[in-house]
């Protein structure tokens, strides 16, 4: 897995790339865990390479949507394959995150 | 019948080595692209919770993997030697609440069950088995 983050008017954008499941979901956490602790609390969170996700790398993600919520900010999500967005669907987190078909959606929206 | 067996250390960083054993027999067994995939993720969240509820860590021992394919299906059985674990008394997991009410994690065994066709756990002589089923959609 390999991750990514650029700036793009005030919005940290996080790329991720490849596999991620329970071996790789720490490294994401802790990535965005680190946005988090440096104030950056608008986020996207681009999934387009991204070929598999397992309840590991929702739970990441989950924890990151909750830090955020409480002071204020957002991780939102773009670009889900069918198979990350039927993970997705599955587990109920398509009601709790805002997803958008493509990064520029996602970042316009903040 | 054909069956292949993969034995190898419980650790996070092998479930991807099991996951292409898996993908490997769910091919033989010519499983769909979408079936091939919740095999993957079943197996996942299986090694993932035997690694972290049943060895409680890694490298505490090992997991067997058993895949059987037949007449359209694929069967797959995971061995461990960790504690006893019982999936019946597992909640359902609530799901479509807010986010503050919702749970991070707890998802793994819902997975299991929504993915495949059969799941089963059993426990004997120091062994725990659980064996899941898919088959042609």
């Amino acid at each position: 897995m390999d991750i990514s983050t650029q700036e793009v008017k005030r919005v940290s954008v996080m790329t991720v790339k490849g596999r991620v499941d329970s071996a790789t979901a720490p490294d994401l956490e802790n990535a965005l865990k680190q946005l988090v602790e440096t104030e950056k609390t608008q986020i996207v969170l681009d999934l387009k390479d991204v070929e598999y996700m397992s309840s590991a790398g929702l739970r990441a993600m989950v924890s990151t949507l909750k830090a955020v919520k409480r002071i204020n900010g957002d991780l939102r999500l773009c670009s889900p394959s069918p198979r990350v967005a039927e993970v997705l669907r599955l587990a109920g987190l398509t009601s709790i995150f805002n997803i958008y078909p493509n990064q520029s959606d996602a970042v316009g929206s903040f | 019948m054909s069956e292949s067996r993969l034995i190898v250390p419980a650790r996070y960083d092998r479930i991807k080595q099991i996951c292409t054993f898996v993908v490997e027999a769910a091919e033989i067994a010519k499983l769909d692209e979408s079936a091939v995939f919740h095999c993957q993720i079943a197996v996942d969240e299986a090694c993932t919770n035997i690694i972290e509820h049943g060895y409680e860590g890694e490298d505490k021992g090992q997991i067997e993997v058993v895949c059987q394919t037949d007449s359209g299906a694929l069967k797959i059985e995971l061995r461990d030697q960790a504690r006893p674990f019982d999936a019946s008394t597992l909640p359902e997991p609530k799901l479509n609440l807010a986010i503050d009410e919702t749970a991070v994690g707890g998802l793994g065994v819902y997975f299991m069950k929504k993915m495949m066709d059969e799941v089963s756990f059993s426990h004997r002589d120091g062994t725990n088995s659980l064996v899941m089923v898919k088959r042609h959609s």
